[in-house]
Order: structure tokens, then C-alpha cells, then sequence
């Protein structure tokens, strides 16, 4: 076997719906199996006996979702047989960590194509859904009990850094919705969704082809007037974090040399990739060791970075990363076409939903060279994944 | 003529069972994505169940989708569609209520309901299209008939039923599908597939008939199918239409075909369901469709304003019914578990037993006969029909190897220690199967049961002197085994509820249809069809010429004339049974001396093919006609077998051989195929006045399997 270069062929997903809203009665299988499809059928050219593997993650592993998803998505989207597929499971990082995984095997050599996917359908699969903590971790204090609760995690981060206060939070969040409502004017979110067919008991079947969640009117003075569900007098409110969504995400990946040969696409190049770990009460900063890691691994600079595709499971959470790297709230570089506060954050697939975002970003500005997508985990972690832009020109656009 | 949101009101007759209504669910979809400025009215047809109750359309069905219609035609949708509920699209009519329909008013009524909602779905001045994402059965493919564009989903079965029941595509079917896709292949669908035991199109062939425009892969079949609509609208799509009244020698040649499937199924009968669709048929070519949806409303009302739709309606939902419940079962948890299965003999009829049993029950099964080269033969059989299930690719080739692997021949009958079940089908000779019963108690357990496949023979006889009477049971099979539905199950008065409820464990299995009857000689089926087949023949006995009295039965519409039927089951099998009736059940069952002729020739049947592959007169048979001196005519040999069919079952209800008419009736629908418009056969001996005139009452009451009074 011999060392490949990895490159990311394409990227879709789904519309994003409030979880138990847009998708209530329809299967989360039903729609990593449509995203799988559409993604296959934007790429004709790929054989798909060739497809070496599918990884699909899902942070809840049953019902609908569970089965060996990647598996059984593959059968239902009709991938020949032949082709092997597995679950695979990060909590939030489910999609970004069956990308990296994969793309290890190509770049050993071992695969040639790969499928990535994630899928959450977080109104048939509640948060904490089948979750049986060990005793151990509050009897030892092993973990605080504000670890095993996301909300609570993120106002940790407000206690640790107080001057990244509410207001920043917030004018952070409407900053996002902003963004995504201009690009969807534009048009410029619709192109990676594929639509979905949905069926509710009640209303019939119908078809899910634009983002549920997104309130472009939002205000600021809306924003400060959400509760904060979390604490008292606290900071995370539905306003300023992604909410509880449905959704699914899938992407090809290849061998630089593979996906030549049969004139695919390249929308990004992979560079370097990191997971690290922090406090489990303060996961939302789980980004920033895996930035530096990726970072040291690929030997580039935060300055070297063009584009940030930041999950933003919470304003807070990307806050803290920008300030430790030093760079402003409303830095242009940082999340283009808004993010999860806007669109939301369907767990496992989010991932992959960075990497398309990203990879946009990178046909509009030839002149960027670098690129990250990097999302914060539960239980303490953060991913980061750094690309390299194919269209780079060496020249600074005008 | 159309109708506006608020006119209709069709009310349910007296007695109906309360309408499962369809909902019309209506939502709109953004066409946007897939490339078209606009939105589509999109309207899910979903009674609420799972598709085990599929949509049906009645009365408030059609009210509440000519309801959504109107919305969607004032929408600002740019297009209309209909889809089903998952796996089902609609099944069609719901026909609980024509059973109670007591005027043609009210019948009018219900077929210009459906018309005049439907129609809307061609005459709005939107484009409307139908997703056809699963069955769609007569009144839910008419649906998409109206449609100006249809797609289906690739697993998707669709058909015309209609004349298969003894109705009509009354609701546009009949006339715009011969426009659509021309006559010939619409005589196709609406009345060789339906005379053709209610033969289904899968979705590939009702593209491929042009029934439908686009066919797509169920994963993404609403996606594809949505696009498949922006593509249209957009001019991107265009689908042609054929001008099919051009071409007079199709219409021609439509009639003709029609004609022939007519005659294939009935026979010399005319019957008026395929008659009236053949009619509305050729009519399509000039009509209007005012004129055409006119036609269909009066052919529609004649036919379920008469008694062969009525004993058709009872004989459908009979079967239906009688499929899932088996009057008279022992509670299903007394049923023994079966592991093992014998089979004596290995002659056709045993070898037919042990294949059906192998692919259903998939347990060993062991085989024997006399001699090695019979127990060969019959494995040699079994394992060709096998063969033959994977080149139909029925079954893999995997399933072909586990079902070789569990069957077994031998010579010696201890291979049947171990087993749970034991059915012989070996000859019809009593003393033959008394000794094999007593000879098998020394070697299975005191609780496998042991069963006979005997057309005719005392169940009851072959179970005396034997240890354990009670595991005793006839398990009567019709011939070809695989495709006859029907399995009549004796009791003796010694049977056990435990060896009949395992009995009706293993015919579920099996898939059969069963009818529990009491012990008695021939049963139901073959003691009906040898009573009356006995009347033919006496007939021709008594110097009747062959053709007269077989024509007798003409009218009825039986699969095969009498002699025919008679040629079928062989002289001989026929005459020993007609002996052993005569000898159990007495003088009406007479000993034909023309058929005692054909056994002693060796002649098989009255009639023999030609060169030209024409039946004619089988000369040899001729010669050996017993000829009386008191011919009969048509009329009378048809009503002395018709006395005898009204007596015969009325002495078979009185002994409790079965405990209903009905039983009766589905015994003759399924053990020999006789018509549904016959309801079996009662319904009809009721309304020829056959059975009050000879038995003194009806069987069934009026309104039961005829119209009301």
C-alpha cells in the first residue's frame, strides 16, 4: 500500500428541522437514506461497487438510528451489497470522526473511496435518551454534575471567561442568523441541501427543502429577552446556542489519485486533523487543544487560516476559541454563511455540515489557501480537521 | 358537468356498515429546489391505518377530496398532485356499502359521485398528476386515470379489477383507458388480467403499457416524482399523447381478443360484467367522455342493481374472510408442534403432498413406496419441481439445497419413527389404508397424527380398531395441489381437538383456505361434483346425446364443460368414487354403464383434438356410449343436475357435514373453481327457484348473496 493525499469529493445534506417539527413522522433512516442518494446521484461518475466503506454516525444507536446505520442506510439507499458500512459514534463529532477515520484508511492506502455521514434525529431520539451514567462519576467527583448537561457546561465557560459576557454571546448569535439569511438570499445554503421527502400522520407527505430553525428577523433586544433555562441570572439562552434538531449529512472522500481517475470533483484537500480533550465541565473549549494540535501537526500558524468553520453548539463555545486565538468576534473569516445557532445542530451530523460550509467558502475565495472545521464534544473534546483549498491561486482577490 | 366544493351528498344506504373514511390530507410544496418557480398542491390520501386496511373510496371519501380539490385549484399552487399512504396508493371502491344499495337511484348515484369528482381532476385548469407510491386497485388507479400525468413507484402493483367481481371501471376507467393506451392493451388490463383470476400489473409493465408516464425507485419516489412535476411545468418534460380512435383494426382486434377471454373464462355463458366492459370499451372510441362516463353510470347500475353482482360481492368477501378464519377451529394454541413430516406413497399426488409441505413447513420430510424405483421416481420429482422454483427464480438456489436436504425416501415405513405427522396418499382401497394405519402405530408416537388424503373413503372406517382413533383426520387436497386453495379437513366422532388444531396449523402453513367438515363420504366437494357429474351421465346413459347434456350447464359459466371436467379426473377415479357413494349414500349415485365401458377400453375422455388442435368427438368413446331410449333435452338435463345439486347440499346441511351454506359455497369456489357471480353455487340455486322448489326454502335469505326483497 502506498500513501495517499485525501481529498473531499462532496458534500450534501439535508434541510435541518426543530427536533419533532419538520421530520415528526418520518424516519431518521428514511433521511440519511435521501441524503446518501442525492449525494451519489450529484456524483454519476462514481462507480458505486468502487465505494470502499460507509461510516455513518449517530449519537443515539437505536431504533431508527441504530441497526449498524451505516450498514443499513447503505442497503436502504441501494449501494450494491457488496459494499461494507458501519456506525460510528463521537457524540457531536459523530460526522467529523467518520471523515477522519476514513480518510486514515485512504490515506494508508487501505481505501480508495469512502462514504461519511451523520444523522440525528433528536425528536425521535431525546438527548440523554437511553444514558445510564455510572454512579462512579459524582460518587468520585470525577466529573462535576454540570458536565453530564450541555447548557451547563456553557455557562461554566461564561464563569471561566466573564469578560465574554451575554451581550457579546448574543450579538454573536444575531450576527449568524444574519449571515445565514443573507446566504440563503442568495441561494448559497440551498445548493448542498438535497430535499427530503416527509410524511406526518397528520398533514401528509410533503417536501423539507429549506432549514426549519433560522429566525432572520431576530433582534437584539429579542435575544436579551429569551430566559436562560440553565442557571438563574445565567448567560446560554435558546437565542445564543443551537437548538434540538433533525437532520443528516453525508460526504465522498477519496484518494487524491482515485478521484482524478474518475474525474471527481475536489472541494478540499485534507491537511492535518486533531481531537483533544478538556474538563468535561467545559467541553465547549474542547476546540482549542485540538486547534493547536492540528495546527502543530499540519506545521501551520493560526495566521495561516483563511476560513473557520466553527460549530456553534453554543455563541459562548466559539467565543472562547476566537479569543484564545486572538481573533474578533466578527472576524470575516469565521463561519461565512452563519452556523448552528442559525441552521442547527442535528448532533452526529453537524461535521460534515462545517466541512460543505468550508468547502464553499473555499470556490469563493481563491485567495485563502487554509481552512479548519472544528466542533466542541460532550464529555470534554474538541475535533479539528484542516484543509487545504484546491481552487488556491496564490493571488489575493480583489 | 362538474361539481363545486359544496354539492354532493350521497348518503349510505340502511345497513351499511359506517364508511372508513380517506382522509385527503392537503399541503403545499415549495417546487423551488427542484428548479421551478412555484408550489405544488400535494393531497396524501391516508385512511389513518397501516396498510393492512388500504384506502378505500366511499361516499364521504370523495366528498372530502372533492373538497381539497377545490382548495387546491383556489390555491396559488401551480400544480396538483395525489399521492397514497405508505406502500398503498388506494385499493379502490369501498364496496361494504353496493351490498345494501336497495334502489338504482342509489346506486346511480355512487358511480356518479365518483365521476363527477374525479373528472374535476382533468378539467381543472391546473395540471394534475398522480404518484401512484403503491397499490392501486380499480377506483385508485381511476384516480390516476384523470390525471393528465402519472408516475409509479418501481414495487408499486396496479389493476383494474373490476370485471373480475362482476362490476365495471365504472368511474372513468373504462372509457379513458382505451384512449389513453389504445384498445387492445385496455381489453388487456381490464378484462384478460381480471378474467385471468385478477391478474396484477407490476409497475415496469404498467409503464410499459403506457399507463403510467415516469417510473421511479420507491427510496425517493415522492423526490424523483416531484421533480419529474417541476420538469413538466417547466416545459423540460413533455410527454406525447397517442390519438388511438385512428386505428379501426385495433378496435377490432380489441373486440376479438375480448371475445376470446370472455369465452376462456365462461365459456358459452353470458355473463354481464365482462359484456358491459367490452361494450364500454368499443364505445370509447367515439364517445365523449360525457357520453362515456354515461354509459359507465348505467352499466355500473345494471350490475349492482342485479343478482350476480350481490352472490359476486358475497363469494369475494367469503373468501376473503374464510382465508384468515376457519369456521369451527379448535383454539390455535392446542396445535402440536410439527418437526417432521411422512408422506406414504410417492406417486404424483404423494410427491405434489410432500413438495407443497417441504417449501411450507420447511421440516424433514420422508417419503416411501414399495420399491426403490417408485421412492427414486418420486424424489426425482420433487427435486425437478424444486429445480423448476429457481429458474422462476421463486426461490434461491440457497433454499433449493436446505429444501433437497430434507427430504428423504425410503422403502421401509420405520423412516417415519420421530415424526409428528404422517398423510398417506396411497391407494383408494380401504383395507389398504386400514392395515398402513395400524401398521404405522407400531412405529410413530401414540400422538403424531396420522392423515389421509382420501377423496372418498370412510375417514371414520380407517380409524376403528386402531390404539389411538383420536390422531386420525382427513386432510383432503385438490388437484394441482400448489394452486388449489382449498383443504377440507374431516373429523371422526373419535378426532381430537389437539390432531385438528395441529391439522389447521399446518393447512395455515400451507396456505389453504380450509373447511372443517364431519366425516362423511366424498365430503363436500367431490360429493357435489359427483352427484350432479352423476346426472350428466345418466343423461347420456339414458340415450341423451354427449353434446346436449353437456351443454346443460352452459348458462353457468363452470372453468370446464361437465365432460370435460369428467375427462380431468379420469373414468376411472370418477367411477370409483361414484361407486363408493353409491354404495355409503344409496341409490341416487348410479353406476354408469358407459363410463364402466371407458374404464374396461382404457378410453379417457369424451372428446379428443383434431389436426388442427379443434376439440372434436373422441371417436372411441362414441362407440361405447350406453345408448338408452329416453333422450332429454337441454332444459331438462340441466334442471334434474341443478335438483340435484339443491338436494344434495340441503342433505349435506341436514347431516351437519358442514355447519353452513356458506361453507358450502367455499368449498366450490376454491376446491373446483366455480364462478363468484354463482356465489359458489347456493346464491345461484336460490335465485333460479331451484331451492325452494325442490328443498322447500332458500339457503341464504334475500339480500344475503342477492339483492334484498
Amino acid at each position: 500500500m502506498e500513501l495517499n493525499r485525501v481529498v473531499l469529493v462532496d458534500a450534501v445534506r439535508s434541510p435541518f428541522g426543530k427536533a419533532g417539527s419538520l421530520y415528526l413522522g418520518t424516519r431518521a433512516d428514511d433521511i440519511m437514506v435521501r441524503v446518501l442518494r442525492g449525494l451519489l446521484e450529484r456524483n454519476p461518475q462514481l462507480p458505486l461497487a468502487s465505494i470502499d466503506d460507509v461510516a455513518i454516525a449517530a449519537a443515539s444507536q437505536s431504533g431508527d438510528q441504530g441497526m449498524n446505520i451505516g450498514r443499513s442506510a447503505s442497503l436502504l439507499a441501494g449501494i450494491p451489497n457488496t459494499v461494507p458500512g458501519y456506525s460510528i459514534d463521537r457524540w457531536c463529532a459523530g460526522a467529523m470522526t467518520a471523515v477522519t477515520t476514513l480518510s486514515g484508511a485512504i490515506a494508508m492506502g487501505a481505501y480508495d473511496i469512502a462514504i461519511a455521514g451523520g444523522v440525528e434525529h433528536m425528536g425521535n431520539h431525546p438527548m440523554g435518551e437511553l444514558m445510564d451514567p455510572n454512579p462512579r462519576y459524582l460518587a468520585e467527583k470525577l466529573v462535576d454534575a454540570d458536565a453530564l448537561a450541555m447548557g451547563n457546561t456553557a455557562e461554566r465557560l461564561h464563569d471561566k471567561f466573564p469578560h465574554l459576557t451575554k451581550e457579546r454571546a448574543d450579538a454573536y448569535a444575531l450576527a449568524s442568523q444574519q449571515k445565514t439569511a443573507r446566504a440563503y438570499e442568495v441561494g448559497e445554503i440551498q445548493r448542498d441541501l438535497i430535499p427530503v421527502a416527509i410524511r406526518n400522520p397528520e398533514l401528509g407527505y410533503g417536501i423539507a427543502t429549506t432549514d426549519e430553525p433560522p429566525r432572520p428577523g431576530t433582534t437584539m433586544e429579542a435575544l436579551a429577552g429569551l430566559k436562560t433555562p440553565f442557571r438563574a441570572a445565567g448567560r446560554v439562552t435558546p437565542g445564543n446556542a443551537a437548538g434540538l434538531n433533525d437532520g443528516a449529512t453525508a460526504a465522498i472522500l477519496a484518494s487524491e489519485k482515485m478521484a482524478t481517475q474518475l474525474a471527481l470533483p475536489i472541494k478540499a484537500i485534507l491537511v492535518s486533523f486533531a481531537f483533544a480533550g478538556v474538563e468535561p465541565e467545559i467541553m465547549g473549549y474542547g476546540p482549542v487543544p485540538s486547534t493547536i494540535k492540528a495546527l502543530a501537526k499540519a506545521g501551520l500558524k493560526i495566521e495561516d487560516i483563511g476560513l473557520f468553520e466553527v460549530n456553534e453548539a453554543f455563541a459562548i463555545q466559539v467565543l472562547s476559541f476566537l479569543d484564545y486565538f486572538g481573533i474578533a468576534d466578527d472576524d470575516p473569516r469565521v463561519n461565512i454563511h452563519g452556523g448552528a445557532i442559525a441552521v442547527g445542530h442535528p448532533l452526529a451530523s453537524s461535521g460534515i455540515r462545517l466541512m460543505l460550509n468550508l468547502a464553499r467558502g473555499f470556490e469563493l475565495h481563491p485567495e485563502v489557501r487554509y481552512g479548519l472545521t472544528t466542533m466542541c464534544i460532550g464529555l470534554g473534546m474538541g475535533g479539528t480537521v484542516i484543509w487545504e483549498n484546491p481552487h488556491f491561486t496564490g493571488k489575493v482577490s480583489a | 358537468m362538474s361539481l363545486d366544493a359544496t354539492s354532493p351528498q350521497v348518503t349510505l344506504p340502511e345497513g351499511a356498515p359506517e364508511e372508513v373514511v380517506t382522509h385527503s390530507l392537503l399541503r403545499e410544496v415549495d417546487l423551488r429546489a427542484f428548479g421551478f418557480s412555484g408550489t405544488l398542491a400535494l393531497i396524501t390520501l391516508d385512511n389513518g391505518m397501516d396498510h393492512n386496511r388500504p384506502n378505500t373510496l366511499g361516499p364521504k371519501t370523495l366528498i372530502e377530496l372533492n373538497e381539497r380539490i377545490s382548495q387546491a385549484e383556489e390555491s396559488s399552487a401551480s400544480a396538483i398532485a395525489i399521492t397514497g399512504k405508505p406502500f398503498i396508493f388506494a385499493a379502490g371502491a369501498d364496496l361494504s356499502a353496493l351490498s345494501f344499495l336497495a334502489d338504482r337511484d342509489q346506486a346511480l348515484a355512487i358511480g356518479k359521485l365518483g365521476h363527477d369528482v374525479l373528472r374535476r381532476l382533468h378539467e381543472i385548469k391546473k395540471p394534475t398528476f398522480a404518484l401512484i407510491n403503491g397499490l392501486a386497485l380499480g377506483g385508485g388507479l381511476e384516480i390516476g386515470l384523470h390525471c393528465d400525468y402519472r408516475t409509479i413507484s418501481s414495487t408499486a402493483f396496479t389493476a383494474l379489477p373490476e370485471v373480475f367481481l362482476g362490476l365495471v371501471p365504472g368511474w372513468g376507467g373504462a372509457t379513458i383507458l382505451p384512449q389513453l393506451i389504445g384498445p387492445e392493451k385496455a381489453v388487456q388490463v381490464i378484462m384478460v388480467n381480471a378474467l385471468n383470476n385478477n391478474t396484477m400489473l407490476k409497475a415496469k409493465e404498467a409503464e410499459a403499457l403506457g399507463i403510467v408516464d415516469a417510473l421511479f425507485e420507491p427510496a425517493d419516489f415522492l423526490e424523483k416524482s416531484v421533480k419529474f412535476i417541476a420538469d413538466v411545468l417547466n416545459g423540460k418534460r413533455t410527454i406525447e399523447r397517442i390519438d388511438h380512435t385512428r386505428d379501426s383494426l385495433s378496435w377490432d382486434r380489441a373486440i376479438l381478443t375480448a371475445e376470446a377471454a370472455m369465452k376462456k373464462k365462461y365459456g358459452k355463458a353470458k355473463i354481464a360484467s365482462p359484456q358491459k366492459a367490452m361494450e364500454l370499451i368499443a364505445g370509447a372510441r367515439t364517445s365523449s367522455r360525457d357520453q362515456g362516463f354515461a354509459a359507465e353510470d348505467i352499466a355500473l347500475t345494471d350490475l349492482v342493481m342485479a343478482d350476480p353482482l350481490r352472490a359476486s360481492l358475497y363469494a369475494f368477501n367469503l373468501i376473503q374472510k374464510k382465508r384468515k378464519k376457519v369456521d369451527g377451529a379448535p383454539k390455535a394454541a392446542l396445535a402440536r408442534k410439527v418437526s417432521k413430516v411422512g408422506v406414504v406413497g410417492a406417486g404424483l399426488m404423494a410427491s405434489q403432498l410432500a413438495l407443497i409441505i417441504l417449501r411450507n413447513l420447511k421440516v424433514p420430510v420422508v417419503i416411501t413406496d414399495l420399491d426403490q424405483e417408485r421412492v427414486d421416481k418420486g424424489i426425482a420429482y420433487i427435486n425437478s419441481e424444486i429445480t423448476k422454483l429457481v429458474e422462476k427464480r421463486r426461490i434461491t438456489p440457497e433454499s433449493a439445497m436446505r429444501l433437497s436436504g430434507l427430504i428423504t425416501g425410503s422403502t421401509d415405513k420405520s423412516i417415519y419413527a420421530g415424526c409428528d405427522f404422517v398423510i398417506e396418499a396411497i391407494f383408494e382401497e380401504l383395507s389398504l389404508k386400514q392395515s398402513l394405519f395400524r401398521e404405522l402405530e407400531g412405529i410413530v408416537s401414540p400422538e403424531c397424527i396420522l392423515a389421509t388424503n382420501t377423496s372418498s373413503l370412510s375417514v371414520t372406517k380407517m380409524s376403528e380398531n386402531l390404539q389411538h382413533p383420536e390422531r386420525v383426520i382427513g386432510f383432503h387436497f385438490f388437484n394441482p395441489v400448489a394452486v388449489m386453495p382449498l383443504l377440507e379437513i374431516a373429523r371422526t366422532s373419535a378426532t381430537d381437538d389437539a390432531t385438528t388444531a395441529t391439522a389447521v396449523a399446518i393447512g395455515k402453513e400451507l396456505k389453504k383456505t380450509m373447511v372443517i367438515v364431519k366425516d362423511s363420504p366424498a365430503f363436500v366437494v367431490n360429493r357435489l361434483l359427483t352427484r350432479f357429474m352423476g346426472e350428466i351421465t345418466d343423461a347420456i346413459d339414458e340415450g341423451t346425446a354427449p353434446e346436449i347434456a353437456d351443454s346443460a350447464m352452459d348458462s353457468l359459466g363452470l372453468p370446464m364443460s361437465s365432460l370435460q371436467l369428467l375427462g380431468l379426473v379420469g373414468p376411472g377415479v370418477a367411477l370409483h368414487v361414484a361407486e363408493t357413494l353409491h354404495g355409503e349414500l344409496g341409490e341416487r349415485y348410479k353406476i354408469s354403464p358407459t363410463m364402466q365401458a371407458f374404464v374396461s377400453h382404457g378410453v379417457r375422455t369424451f372428446y379428443t383434438k383434431d389436426e388442427d388442435g379443434k376439440q372434436i368427438v373422441n371417436p372411441a368413446a362414441l362407440s361405447l356410449i350406453h345408448k338408452g331410449d329416453s333422450p332429454s333435452t337441454v332444459e331438462q338435463v340441466r334442471a334434474r343436475a341443478l335438483n340435484a345439486l339443491a338436494e344434495e347440499a340441503r342433505m349435506m346441511l341436514d347431516e351437519g357435514v358442514v355447519a353452513t351454506p356458506s361453507e358450502i359455497d367455499l368449498c366450490m369456489i376454491l376446491g373446483c373453481g366455480w364462478p363468484l357471480h354463482l356465489g359458489g353455487i347456493l346464491p345461484y340455486l336460490d335465485r333460479e327457484g331451484v331451492s325452494e322448489s325442490v328443498t322447500g326454502a332458500r339457503f341464504h335469505p334475500a339480500g344475503v348473496a342477492s339483492l334484498p326483497q
